[in-house]
């Protein structure tokens, strides 16, 4: 674990990435190493292989999309700072730093924790959650004993609640809504990210 | 109706019990006299005859020569009772949940207890010194020891150690030199005790005890690093206890007391100590190497390991160190390295049998316990017993808070108050405190009270602090959210969120202190691996499966050469179907109920590391784990077949192909020793097949009939037949396989699922493209956690071609 300036010098734009995600410098250099340890072939870019080889997301039910989340439509390789920056999203929220209006919001706010799941949920990324991809979604988190009938009824009733303006697909506006009493900040963060 | 059957066998046992005793009281053999009152019962002459006034020449009949059996068969009975009484309380299966298990031991303990006090007899001599120390403690620790996650064990090592060590040391002279202080005043009447009896007393109970607390801690998924400091606070703390309390025995049968002793007592502490580290060291890897020679001789592997655990507790109470150091570092070392070289079946048996030898010791215990409470005279002094209990709260309470303060800074997930309130609180007393306190030796005076104060500290905490956990730690962790006013919608989502949490914390991997680990794995690697370590290894249950799955996938490619894609429907079109059909279907109260139901009794839990590795009265299993990656595969193998329809996963699918891990050192017997699932009973072969023949409720029939994997030797062929195709990478008829393989020098074994091969069907007129993943030997990650727990390395690959030397 060499001295923390030299390690930084070898990121370039890390003020910038620190700025912006509001990682501290320690976190930084953490996230640096994992990134090398995960890409084996010392690239300096990660790709889904390298993320399907972490064992936890291959048991986890929805390991394939979480990587998916990670990888822009059409790119097919991650680099550090993707990687950062979507790790941002799980920061716990920084109820320190001072709202100034006329900075972005920054990525680990509530709106943006939620676009990370709508994200998840929405594949095809067309804006909505249908039908299908909540059955898919179902389907990988339910055990096998459940019946087509039943999750069929699951997804009725869950767009049903959800659904507003009746277009039977769940819009980002509409997710938000439904988890307005849900303490997304609680349920989103990584305490050692903080 | 099974209940009432288990009634009347209790009594009936019961009664044995008691009749064997009193028999056994009167022929007077028994080990230890404590001093047996003559019992009522009729006196049976050792070998009864059938004409009991004829002289020596008849032949008698039926003879009943009970002192020869008598020792076993005491012990086998006493045993009988405490497993039936474990069998009876899960018959109702509420009471588990509410009450610990360690409580109703000790309840069933009293009424035995107090049925022997009724007809006036003792307690079998069973609990001596020697018998607990030599024979129930260390498998008891063994127990712990063997199943101690060691990963998340390692990154709290400092943590634990501190808890443990400081922790103990400062309840121990917390309580001992308040209780002395109590002593002085002279309302109490106990000026007699002197400052090292007091010790001595207070050493016995800051001895903590696990079981009840982790039982809960499990239920409510309580966050990993409480468990693991919990856990590892609790193994240590035996050690230290077992120390402190050698060290204090001693000194209290000394008069006087110098300063010189004060210095060489504390000494004597990191001597014995580390000494013990050190010795299980040397047993766990002199066992390690042993296991390499096994290979033709499976049978007694179990037995090896066994033998030298022992042999370590043995040796190291020999030299009159910790020996309770000794045994669990040489299971730690032992594990990992012997379950790599064991076979799978031996692997198995190794765990049912400590877990079943620890929880048999475990139980007795506590039945004793309550047993010995009714049946010994008790010496009571209110004061002195009352404030003992109080200061055992009171110091834990503060040691807790004190050390987590100086402890939070150092360490990279610091702990709140809340885990400190559980921690605190989830300070029981058990096996261990009584078992000392049992044995003291008559030198001490107040011995007697002794052991009544610490019985009360035990059933106090066991009792009172065991069933109210679990409420208080509910009620510190839940929201106030009233489940049913939840839609279904947030109770999805959450979950969804916590599964998506979970994942990237796996995705950031371990977050502290690598760096010494890190040397240690590369030093383990290059040195100590290759000296411990056989070559074939075997495989966990898991990789078997994957490895079966794999192989009946590629039969099935083998035989839908005609390419029988166009049959199978996609999942989308059917669903676009019934999504017109029921554009209003309304749904009812009653159906949201049942769904909540649904929902929070079938979604996937989040995986827990430690915890369900760890459960103290069951062996970990991975039911979870092969679901998700049978329907991965599944899902897998549709999403390929249904390729020529624009799926929305389209850009996934055609990235994530499906692997073929096969070893080509693999001789075909290890297949089937694979093959063999032993402790999976639901995952063998015919049942894996059928689920493949009806690949579920997807409406993706495959048509393609699955062809059923006869004999072992087939799949064996196969794997034969696959490397052949191997051989020559293109140009085979109707796919082409690729594995690869990481060589062996690699720690790779434990690595990782995740693999990208290409299975493409030639022809088949595939309007998928054929996605080409580049041909170069592939190299997997390797989480760089320490994967010794058995139960998930999911695959272990060898380097194929082996071209490319994968360097560290």
């Amino acid at each position: 674990m060499g001295s923390t300036n030299s390690t930084l010098i070898k990121i370039p734009n890390v003020e910038e990435l620190m700025q912006e995600t509001g990682f501290s410098t320690a976190h930084i250099i953490r996230l640096h190493d994992r990134f090398k340890e995960l890409d084996k072939e010392r690239r300096g870019y990660l790709c889904p292989r390298d993320f399907e080889a972490i064992k936890g997301l291959a048991i986890n039910p929805i390991g394939d999309r979480i990587i998916g989340a990670f990888f822009s439509p059409g790119r097919e390789t991650v680099d550090f700072y993707t990687f950062v920056r979507i790790l941002a999203h799980f920061r716990p929220a920084d109820n320190s730093r001072p709202k100034e209006s006329s900075s972005p919001e920054p990525i680990n706010s509530r709106t943006n924790k939620l676009k990370f799941v709508f994200q998840l949920y929405d594949l095809d990324k067309d804006g909505k959650i249908s039908r299908i991809d909540l059955l898919k979604v179902l389907r990988g988190m339910l055990e096998m004993q459940v019946t087509e009938e039943q999750l069929d009824s699951i997804v009725d009733r869950t767009i049903q609640e959800a659904d507003l303006d009746g277009d039977d697909a769940i819009s980002f506006e509409e997710f938000r809504k439904s988890l307005e009493k849900v303490n997304i900040d609680h349920k989103m963060s990584i305490r050692f990210l903080r | 109706m099974p209940y009432v059957f288990y009634l009347r066998a209790i009594h009936f046992l019961m009664l044995c019990e008691i009749l064997s005793l009193g028999y056994g009281a009167n022929v007077g053999m028994l080990p230890k006299a404590t001093g047996t009152s003559s019992s009522n019962l009729p006196q049976w002459s050792p070998k009864g005859d059938a004409h009991p006034d004829s002289g020596a020449s008849t032949l008698p009949l039926f003879t009943l020569n009970y002192p020869r059996v008598q020792i076993p068969l005491e012990i086998t009975l006493w045993v009988l009772l405490a497993s039936f009484a474990k069998i009876g309380f899960h018959v109702y299966h509420k009471i588990t949940v509410w009450v610990p298990e360690s409580c109703l031991l000790i309840s069933i303990g009293l009424i035995v207890g107090g049925i022997m006090h009724s007809v006036h007899e003792e307690p079998p001599a069973v609990l001596t010194s020697n018998m607990f120390f030599l024979y129930m403690l260390p498998l008891i620790v063994l127990d712990s020891g063997y199943f101690m996650p060691t990963r998340p064990f390692f990154e709290n090592f400092g943590t634990v150690l501190w808890f443990a060590v400081v922790g103990t040391l400062w309840n121990s002279i917390g309580i001992g030199i308040s209780l002395f202080a109590i002593c002085q005043i002279e309302a109490f009447g106990v000026q007699d005790i002197n400052l090292q009896e007091n010790l001595l007393f207070a050493s016995i109970i800051s001895a903590v005890e696990p079981v009840a607390v982790l039982t809960v801690f499990e239920d409510i998924s309580i966050h990993e690093q409480l468990y693991i400091v919990v856990f590892g606070e609790c193994l240590f703390n035996d050690a230290v206890t077992v120390v402190l309390y050698n060290l204090f025995n001693h000194v209290a049968e000394l008069h006087v007391v110098e300063a010189g002793d004060v210095f060489l007592g504390i000494a004597r502490f990191f001597v014995v100590g580390l000494g013990g580290m050190l010795f299980g060291l040397l047993f766990g890897f002199v066992a390690a190497f042993t296991t390499r020679f096994t290979g033709k001789v499976r049978e007694i592997e179990p037995l090896i390991i066994f033998l030298y655990s022992y042999l370590a507790y043995l040796i190291a109470e020999l030299v009159a160190i910790s020996s309770i150091m000794a045994i669990v570092t040489c299971a730690l070392t032992m594990k990992y390295y012997v379950e790599e070289n064991v076979s799978q079946r031996s692997c198995t048996t190794i765990r049912h049998v400590i877990k079943m030898v620890g929880s048999v010791s475990e139980t007795l215990i506590f039945f004793f316990l309550g047993v010995v409470t009714i049946t010994t005279d008790h010496e009571w002094n209110w004061g002195y017993i009352l404030f003992s209990l109080l200061f055992t709260l009171l110091w834990r309470g503060l040691g807790i808070l004190v050390l987590t303060q100086i402890i939070n800074p150092f360490r990279t997930i610091p702990f709140n108050f809340k885990d400190q309130f559980g921690l605190a609180f989830c300070g029981l007393r058990g096996a261990v405190s009584f078992a000392l306190a049992y044995t003291l030796p008559d030198s001490i005076g107040p011995k007697k009270l002794f052991i009544t104060g610490t019985i009360v500290i035990i059933i106090f905490t066991v009792f009172i602090q065991g069933i109210t956990i679990r409420p208080l730690l509910k009620l510190m962790n839940v929201r106030k959210t009233n489940r049913n006013l939840e839609t279904i919608n947030v109770e999805i989502h959450k979950r969804l969120m916590e599964h998506t949490v979970a994942g990237i914390e796996d995705l950031c991997g371990q977050w502290s202190h690598y760096y010494w680990k890190d040397k240690f794995m590369k030093f383990n690697n290059r040195f100590i691996r290759k000296i411990l370590i056989r070559d074939n290894r075997p495989e966990s249950s898991i990789v078997a499966l994957y490895k079966k799955l794999e192989l009946q996938n590629t039969m099935e490619i083998l035989d839908s050469m005609t390419g029988d894609i166009s049959a199978t429907p996609s999942l989308i079109s059917l669903h676009e179907e019934r999504k017109n059909a029921s554009k209003s279907r309304k749904v009812l109260p009653s159906d949201v109920r049942n769904m909540h139901e649904l929902l929070s009794k079938n979604m996937y839990k989040i995986r827990q590391r430690t915890v369900s590795y760890t459960n103290k009265h069951s062996l970990p299993n991975d039911v979870t784990a092969k679901e998700i990656l049978i329907r991965r595969h599944t899902s897998l193998r549709r999403s390929l077949r249904a390729g020529s329809f624009h799926s929305p996963h389209g850009n996934k699918a055609s990235q994530k192909f499906l692997s073929l891990p096969v070893n080509s050192r693999l001789p075909p017997g290890r297949f089937s020793h694979a093959g063999d699932g032993d402790n999976e009973p639901e995952m063998n072969l015919s049942s894996v097949s059928s689920m493949f023949r009806h690949p579920q409720r997807s409406s993706s029939r495959t048509t393609i009939p699955l062809r059923p994997l006869g004999s072992l030797k087939v799949v064996s062929s196969s794997v034969k037949v696959v490397d052949e195709e191997n051989e020559k990478q293109r140009g085979y008829r109707s796919s082409h396989l690729r594995s690869s393989f990481t060589s062996s020098a690699q720690q790779s074994s434990r690595s990782l699922y995740g693999s990208t091969r290409n299975i493409s069907d030639e022809d088949g007129g595939s309007e998928h493209e054929e996605q080409e993943s580049p041909p170069d030997p592939h190299a997997w990650v390797q989480d760089p956690q320490n994967n010794s727990d058995m139960q998930h390395p999911l695959l272990r690959r060898s380097q194929w071609p082996p071209q490319k030397p994968q360097d560290e």
